[in-house]
């Protein structure tokens, strides 16, 4: 158990290292950071004296340790169009793509294992055909093109919802959450199905192909001989069989939704990481980028970590074989 | 008699003024689509980043809302002789943390603005002399006569000495500066709102200002701006009522706001021309199939280019009829004599003819810069001109980009790295004189480094400067547009640019706000009162 | 390096065709072909991906105009509705766009070349995948251990954040250089460097399985070299599920190649793609211009499906566990 978890802790760190690399190499090959910085009137002197202070005349390996070591301390450099540290707007945006995020997983977690329940239970109703519908749809529309019909129906025609940004935002700390307030909590709305409606559909599909599976099992059916209710087999047996590989899923599935909440953000302009990543690439603005692409990594490592983990601990014969499956 | 009628009345106003807007209780919401990016008021010379600090610092004078210069700071000023100014500074005038406004703040401020990394070096001549005379006056002296000198301190923002001292700003923060500066992230100035909270590109809080030494017009207290790039949720956020003010509202939807119940477009004409350049100082286009000379330097092909564009197509279909066609690089507000122009007819013929004798009768290629997101539809006023010339031969190779990477490419701090270019310009000083120096003047004059800063193309005619020179010292109105009159001909018969229009303002606000539209498009909420809800 | 794999895919044209033809064969009389025309959703899904791909081919034929040609488009014709209301005119079946490019005629070429990307993109990446797949599973050892670690790291980021990288990092690199041709080439890359994970993990899965087998071990002692073996006996054993993750890669690819240029990060306005149209229209979709972004993004959302829905149906087809 310990030498598994070393193993995997190794590896995280590994992984880390790799892309550390990639975004020193950015940071460092793409653009010359001088070039960004300087105006057209700086004097070759001016300049020399600059790279000199950013230390770009140092060997690669001492400049790469450098990086490391600022970017273990989270210290990221200075954003070329904002002019701000790049650590400040990132935490500053963090709580707007975490609490979307959230709201996210929460939706297509709550939304796909009832709607995979019932398409498992009862498979040949035309509700069940409807959300296998709906789940290809899920899988097929571009994330965009969902936001936009979303807004034209809701914000638009229908008036119903806010169609851009978070809403009123309490203050809790360095934290802000449009959790407290009414215009918060209706702006999340849109956004969250938006974002989640590629989950939920994998949610769904994963849970009624295991409900079908548990239900051919024969404990299933040992139960069933020995007179349980049909609704504490299905909930009380099946069910609960088919959650873990579904939270599993949804834990890892946590990264991805924070990086695709980069189109989600764009569409209704949240204001968070992802929108920030993307004016940074049409801006080139290297040290957002890569500092992002560390902040994502370090997240997916993370929880792919975490989860590993805990699925050793929650179920000991997967110890073995767990290792080469992530 | 009279007088107790009188005062009885100003009673009634007042406590009616009272009753109408139950003391500045309201909350506005502001989206434009640029970002306030710094607060420090000398980091960027730019319209809406004036408009968004305009609310927090103020100048020695303004600009009312018909643009004529009106006190501010300053309470009075005269001009003992051609090259002294002399400013006599209002009282009792204290800034937002506290601190009395007198004349060392101003001497402060004029070094400020001068020294480097500001980018408003134009507000002030660099030899010009800032003496304290006392507490509460202040002596300007020239080295030469300058009658427009104050026609830009409407946004040369008066800061507080002591707080910059105190506060490690004493330094403008340059636009191109590594670490966030303390004035970039804090203001205190003397104007009617000050910042509470400010997250760069997310949302800035204005709050009013209780200590105000001017009566406010507004009703408001506090304003929440949010910058929102894209066009469509600009407008719905407009529409649903989650924002009162947006600017600009993109034409295509100025019917549908406007059929809307809960808001408007305020439209107008504004004084900013938008026009083609082309590069004709370099031997070789950086970008072009043509090797080894520059056709733009032969006047014959800029005339085809200017030819080959039609106008009106682009202002019936592109602008949706918003926009005026100008003959002229300068808005016709600004300059009395400008019905005296028109512009060369659209002759797609004589354009390929044209060509055809300046050695190009299969036309050649070039690269067009453009930013889109800047001006009104800008990328498709470039699409529509890439059209119009591939029909006369020429090849247009288009470069649309954020305005962020567009300007860092052509302007002077780029190196001006551009063949033929789309710009707009609308004259701080909102006088002819401003297009004439920046514009079409001469780059690279040794004794005055600021003329042609704006020419991207490098058009030079050195007999526009010296009409130039003396437009700048001509006191005599009359004698002066005449002399502008003899400038712009020159450029006329040059060929020097290719004005295309005025484009319109165009904000969209809501049913419970009332504001004021300026024609310079600065979005001055100070004027705007919001109804209860 | 670029030597030796020009050379392996100069041998590769004569021989594994004729093992494609002969699996493709295989697959026709089976139960593939069978599950295929019990099927009628997916025999509407296949019929409107290949009536796609003919638009697409033939575009030229069928456009009215060439959208992306400045000189073809009249600002007269600007912001025509489509033909069948009011004020619909002849030739535009679906409407004008603000510059008057006939919608009809720029999906088409948005069509081509999101489809080409897309194809490219599946092509490039399946290369990749293949070639680092077998490497990895015929060498294994500390080779396979150090792709396979690649492929670990690549797999842990979606899809589009490493197209969006690639893009930035090529637009900072390449900076005002950048035209359309060359940004085609970065779609391209930036696809294929998004996706080559899962053909290399199957195919070094398939290489581990099939490589201890006596054919293998005959073949060698036979003689022939290890790259011959790998592509001759052992790849077209892995056909199959590589075909399946093609088709999926594909909808996943144009639906990448869409969002990235919805994000304006791809291709430029004179030169719309799918994902472009839907940008540009979107801005008008407020403004009652519904059908600038309305058919594009009908188009791409149909696109989609039905590769979608071949995919999953050639995943059960092949599959017959998950059936």
């Amino acid at each position: 158990m310990l030498a598994f978890t070393l193993r995997r802790i190794v590896q995280a760190i590994a992984v880390m290292f790799a892309v550390g690399i990639i975004a020193f190499s950015m940071f460092r090959f793409a653009g010359d950071p001088v070039n960004q910085m300087v105006g057209q009137d700086t004097t070759i002197a001016e300049r020399e004296a600059i790279r000199r202070s950013l230390g770009l005349d140092d060997p690669v390996i001492l400049q790469f340790s450098h990086y490391a070591a600022n970017a273990a301390q989270f210290k990221f450099g200075i954003s070329y169009q904002f002019r701000l540290p790049v650590t400040d707007l990132l935490i500053e945006r963090m709580p707007a793509t975490l609490e979307l995020a959230i709201c996210a997983t929460v939706f297509a977690m709550v939304f796909g294992i009832l709607m995979g329940v019932y398409s498992a239970l009862k498979r040949d109703t035309v509700l069940a055909k409807l959300f296998q519908a709906v789940s290809l749809v899920g899988i097929s529309l571009p994330t965009f093109l969902i936001g936009i019909l979303l807004i034209y129906l809701f914000a638009v025609t229908l008036g119903w919802l806010p169609s851009f940004g978070r809403g009123e935002v309490v203050k809790l700390g360095w934290w802000t959450t449009g959790l407290l307030t009414l215009s918060g909590l209706k702006a999340l709305i849109m956004p969250s199905i938006t974002l989640g409606l590629f989950q939920m559909t994998l949610i769904m599909r994963l849970v009624r192909a295991e409900m079908l599976e548990v239900l051919r099992t024969d404990y299933i059916r040992f139960a069933r001989a020995r007179g349980l209710t049909t609704r504490a087999i299905h909930f009380g047996h099946a069910l609960k069989n088919t959650l873990i590989p579904v939270i599993t899923v949804a834990g890892l599935q946590f990264g991805s939704v924070i990086a695709f909440s980069i189109i989600t953000e764009t569409v209704f302009q949240w204001p968070g990481m992802g929108l920030l990543f993307v004016q940074a690439v049409q801006n080139v603005d290297i040290p957002i980028m890569a500092a992002y692409l560390l902040m994502v990594s370090l997240i997916f490592v993370t929880i792919n970590l975490v989860v590993d983990i805990l699925y050793t601990v929650v179920d000991p014969r997967l110890r073995a074989t767990v290792g080469r499956a992530a | 008699m009279s007088i107790c009628r009188s005062l009885f009345a100003a009673t009634l106003a007042g406590v009616l003024a009272l009753a109408a807007s139950p003391a500045s209780s309201q909350t506005l919401r502001y989206a434009n689509q640029g970002e306030l990016k710094s607060l420090d008021p000398y980091t960027l010379n730019e319209t809406t980043t004036h408009a968004h600090l305009g609310h927090v610092y103020e100048g020695l004078v303004e600009r009312g809302k018909d643009l004529k210069i009106i006190p501010a700071l300053a309470e009075s000023w005269e001009t003992p002789e051609p090259t002294r100014w002399r400013f006599h500074l209002r009282k009792n005038v204290k800034f937002h943390n506290g601190d009395p406004f007198t004349a060392d703040d101003v001497v402060f401020s004029a070094q400020r603005v001068l020294a480097k990394g500001s980018d408003l070096l134009t507000r002030i001549p660099a030899d010009a002399k800032v003496v304290k005379i006392d507490d509460y006056t202040v002596d300007f002296i020239l080295s030469s006569p300058n009658p427009i000198l104050i026609s830009q301190w409407d946004t040369w923002y008066i800061m507080d000495k002591k707080w910059a001292e105190a506060n490690n700003a004493v330094a403008p923060t340059p636009v191109a500066a590594t670490t966030p500066s303390y004035a970039s992230l804090h203001a205190n100035g003397t104007g009617p709102f000050m910042i509470e909270s400010h997250q760069p590109g997310v949302k800035t809080v204005f709050k009013a200002n209780p200590n105000w030494w001017n009566k406010p017009e507004h009703n408001l207290k506090e304003i929440v701006f949010t910058p929102i790039a894209s066009d469509a949720t600009r407008v719905a956020a407009l529409l649903s009522g989650e924002v009162d003010v947006i600017e600009p509202v993109p034409l295509q939807d100025i019917q549908r706001v406007n059929s809307s119940p809960n808001a408007a477009v305020l439209t107008g004409p504004e004084l900013r021309t938008i026009f083609l350049g082309m590069d004709q100082s370099r031997d070789e286009l950086l970008y072009s199939s043509v090797k080894g000379k520059n056709p733009f330097k032969d006047v014959r092909v800029r005339e085809a280019f200017y030819k080959a564009i039609d106008i009106d197509l682009i202002k019936n279909r592109v602008m949706r009829g918003l926009s005026t066609p100008s003959a002229l690089m300068v808005a016709p507000e600004l300059y009395p004599l400008s019905k005296d122009f028109t512009r060369p007819k659209f002759d797609p013929n004589a354009a390929k003819k044209l060509l055809a004798d300046a050695g190009y009768p299969d036309g050649f290629e070039v690269t067009m810069d453009c930013p889109n997101d800047r001006y009104v539809n800008d990328a498709a006023i470039c699409q529509a001109v890439v059209g119009m010339l591939a029909r006369v031969g020429v090849k247009v190779n288009l470069l649309a980009q954020p305005k962020a990477q567009y300007f860092a490419k052509v302007l002077k701090a780029g190196g001006f790295k551009t063949s033929f270019y789309l710009l707009g310009w609308t004259p701080g000083t909102m006088d002819s004189h401003n297009v004439l120096h920046d514009i079409l003047g001469c780059r690279e004059d040794p004794k005055d480094p600021n003329r042609g800063q704006a020419n991207l193309g490098g058009y030079c005619n050195k007999d526009l400067d010296a009409l130039t020179d003396k437009i700048l010292v001509e006191a005599d109105t009359a004698k002066r547009d005449l002399l502008i009159k003899q400038a712009f001909d020159i450029s006329i018969k040059d060929y020097a640019y290719i004005p295309l229009h005025q484009q319109s303002l165009a904000w969209g606000v809501s049913k419970k706000v009332k504001l004021t539209q300026r024609a310079d498009n600065q979005v001055l909420l100070y004027w705007a009162t919001k109804q209860g809800e | 390096m670029s030597d030796a794999v020009v050379s392996n895919s100069d041998k590769q044209g004569a021989q594994p065709t004729r093992a494609a033809q002969s699996w493709f064969s295989r697959a026709l009389d089976s139960d593939l072909f069978y599950s295929f025309r019990r099927s009628k959703l997916t025999m509407v899904a296949a019929a409107i991906t290949v009536l796609f791909f003919l638009l697409a081919i033939f575009a030229s034929a069928l456009a009215v105009q060439n959208p992306f040609d400045p000189a073809q488009l009249q600002l007269m014709n600007s912001r025509i509705s489509p033909l069948w209301t009011a004020d619909g005119q002849s030739p535009f079946l679906l409407g004008t766009d603000e510059q008057g490019r006939d919608v009809f005629s720029a999906i088409l070429y948005g069509m081509r070349i999101s489809l080409a990307v897309g194809v490219a993109g599946v092509i490039f990446a399946g290369a990749l995948g293949i070639g680092l797949g077998l490497i990895a599973g015929y060498f294994g050892g500390a080779v396979d251990g150090v792709i396979m670690r690649i492929a670990d790291v690549q797999l842990t980021f979606p899809a589009i954040l490493i197209a969006l990288l690639v893009n930035g990092i090529a637009k900072s690199i390449l900076g005002n250089r950048l035209d359309a041709t060359s940004m085609l080439v970065v779609l391209v890359i930036s696809i294929g460097l998004s996706f080559w994970v899962g053909y290399a993990r199957t195919v070094r899965g398939s290489v581990m399985v099939e490589k201890n087998k006596d054919y293998v071990a005959a073949a060698q002692l036979i003689g022939l070299p290890a790259p011959k073996i790998m592509l001759r006996h052992v790849l077209p054993n892995t056909m199959g599920p590589i075909l399946v993750i093609a088709t999926i890669n594909l909808a996943l690819a144009i639906i990448t190649e869409a969002t990235l240029s919805f994000l304006g990060v791809g291709l430029p306005d004179t030169m719309p793609s799918l994902g472009t149209l839907i940008r540009i229209g979107n801005n008008y979709l407020f403004a009652g211009e519904w059908w600038i972004v309305a058919f594009p993004g009908l188009a791409l959302a149909a696109l989609i499906l039905s590769i979608n829905l071949l995919g999953d149906w050639l995943r059960d087809a092949l599959n017959p566990k998950l059936r």
